[in-house]
């Protein structure tokens, strides 16, 4: 399971105040407590906290001088994407991310050959979010082929379908589970499958029960990748058992250990 | 017209750990030679995908009384060094290419002569002061008395990094603390059971015993006996290990002669099971055959009674690894 770690955003007050300020701590902070929790990449997103391609490098560069985890620089912005890149000090990275919007594939997949980096594309287009199975698998395979087109390999690419929030469009959900089983058919190996976990959340009571559920749901369908609060142990725990009961891992009784252990963070 | 033959090389994300057991007086202990195992970045032999760096090695027993309940066919190559372990450590290194001593403290069996710690400790010391070659020491196999024998034979081979077994799920703690304490490396058992065999090294890590220094014995079935059970569960165990399960990403070992000169094929003289040919010949090869496959299934150490099965064995490996017989 590729855990890339949310945290790292500057929807989050301390994030957005690291980047006005321009104190690391916190930054250091969460690069630290993700990659000890076992993070494969941590998300750098600056989000509409600062429209200035510059403070994305910084954030990258705080980052990376905390530890040594790979980064997934995140952005709407192609500039902010490009600067983040950029700042980069050759560690493994992911470009999060393209739409299969033709105008934005154009220029996103080149920095990702560029950067030699992985390419996370979203299954929306320039009519935004999809409404239903169709639209994102259409958008997605949109994405596959421009990736693939320009030399990336499926393992190389991450599919998102969109997740959306339970509380206020439920009957998305379904259509998120169908066109993940739908993304693993477009090629034998399959591309990577993501979502934003905490997305489905949002706002919601019971937060954490929704979150763990469909993460154990969608990796039935193949879902092998996810945005999320990787410092959650209860979400770790899930994911571990998940891929117990999908054979990707053999069973030991302290198999929650193990997967920890393989994930590389604290042994 | 050329037909394209599809790459079906795979490239493993990860490394099976190496092992070195024994250690020079440049690095603190008394061995004139060190052995080196695991590293595969492939499945066994599978030279044209990745790389074996380390040759699977063999190691040959020794027991600290003289192996009276050994058959005649593998008793007669030591007949004059069994009553004395140095000299027969010394007879499977000089004359028949042991490349490891195992020393197995069958003595201290409290069913069987139940030697003391200290006795213990004087065979491997006898053993060590024979010959050169990096030590293997196997406790009699009753947890209790393993666990005051290992503290003293331990300390005895204080720095010789020898590798000692076994640990299990049911009792590790003592070994651990004596491989962290006097340098040795450590082998893991479980009973034919992949998930007890990823356990007991989960464990171990828990009480800060290093993965780096630990082989993995999954339990051993002679040919005919569950051979087929073991060898499925080394090939999951190293295929999770190339992909990059750390914690069963580690060299196995084998322990063939013990299985195999306990059962009827390897004994059993001619006149009592008419057509299996002499058995001077087919016990030998019945251990070499039973070493082949496992050789075949990830094992990196062999531990082996019959000289000729050795012989063979060593050659088998040659062959395998790209060299001449």
């Amino acid at each position: 399971m590729i855990l890339i770690g949310e945290r790292i955003n500057a929807g989050f007050k301390d994030i957005a105040n690291a980047i006005k300020t321009k104190d690391p701590t916190a930054v250091e902070k969460w690069a630290v407590a993700q990659t000890e929790a076992g993070a494969t990449y941590l998300d750098v997103n600056i989000g509409a906290a600062s429209r200035d391609p510059a403070d994305m490098a910084w954030l990258v560069e705080a980052t990376q001088k905390a530890v040594p985890t790979p980064i997934s620089v995140d952005s709407t912005k192609i500039e902010a994407i490009e600067a983040g890149l950029e700042a980069l000090d050759g560690r493994q990275c992911l470009v999060n991310s393209t739409t299969a919007d033709p105008g934005k594939l154009e220029k996103v997949i080149p920095l990702a050959v560029k950067h030699n980096a992985m390419l996370l594309g979203l299954a929306m287009d320039d009519r935004g979010s999809p409404q239903n199975v169709e639209r994102r698998v259409e958008n997605g395979a949109m994405v596959f082929m421009a990736a693939m087109e320009a030399g990336i390999p499926p393992e190389r690419i991450i599919l998102d379908p969109i997740l959306m929030p339970i509380k206020f469009m439920q009957e998305q959900v379904p259509n998120v589970l169908e066109a993940i089983e739908q993304f693993t058919h477009l090629s034998d190996p399959p591309p990577h499958i993501s979502v934003g976990l905490s997305n489905i959340g949002n706002k919601v009571a019971e937060r954490g029960r929704v979150i763990r559920t469909f993460l154990v749901m969608a990796m039935a369908k193949g879902l092998d990748a996810a945005i999320c609060d990787v410092c959650d142990e209860e979400t770790i725990a899930a994911v571990a058992t998940a891929e117990l009961m999908l054979n990707k891992e053999i069973y030991s009784d302290s198999y929650i250990r193990a997967f920890r252990i393989k994930a590389g963070g604290v042994a | 017209m050329t037909v394209e033959i599809p790459d079906v090389k795979k490239n493993w994300p990860h490394t099976i750990n190496a092992v070195t057991i024994g250690a020079t007086s440049a690095e603190g202990g008394t061995r004139t030679s060190t052995v080196t195992i695991g590293g595969e970045t492939t499945l066994p032999f599978y030279h044209f995908e990745g790389t074996m760096p380390n040759k699977p090695v063999v190691a040959m027993e020794v027991w600290d009384i003289p192996a009276e309940d050994w058959p005649d066919t593998v008793r007669e190559p030591f007949a004059d060094v069994l009553a004395d372990p140095g000299a027969w450590a010394k007879a499977c290194v000089e004359t028949f290419g042991a490349e490891l001593i195992c020393l197995r403290l069958k003595g201290c069996d409290p069913n069987g002569a139940d030697r003391s710690p200290d006795e213990a400790a004087a065979a491997a010391k006898q053993v060590a002061e024979a010959v050169g070659v990096p030590l293997i020491v196997w406790g009699c196999g009753n947890d209790d008395k393993d666990n005051e024998v290992f503290p003293v034979v331990a300390e005895a081979l204080s720095g010789e990094n020898c590798l000692l077994g076994t640990i299990t799920e049911d009792n590790y703690k003592t070994l651990t603390a004596l491989g962290t304490a006097y340098g040795h490396k450590l082998i893991a058992e479980s009973p034919v059971d992949i998930n007890m065999a990823k356990q007991v090294n989960i464990l171990a890590l828990d009480v800060g015993f290093p993965s780096e220094n630990i082989v993995i014995y999954p339990s051993t079935g002679a040919l005919g006996y569950g051979l087929e059970y073991v060898y499925s569960i080394m090939e999951r165990l190293r295929i999770a290990g190339l992909k990059g399960d750390k914690v069963v990403a580690m060299p196995m070992l084998c322990d063939i002669g013990i299985e195999v000169w306990s059962i009827k094929e390897a004994k059993a003289p001619e006149d009592e099971v008419p057509g299996w040919g002499d058995v001077k010949a087919r016990g030998p090869m019945w251990e070499a055959s039973t070493a082949t496959a496992y050789l075949l299934a990830g094992a990196d150490v062999l531990i082996m009674r019959h000289p000729e099965a050795v012989r063979i064995t060593k050659e088998t490996i040659s062959r395998l690894m790209g060299g001449g017989a």
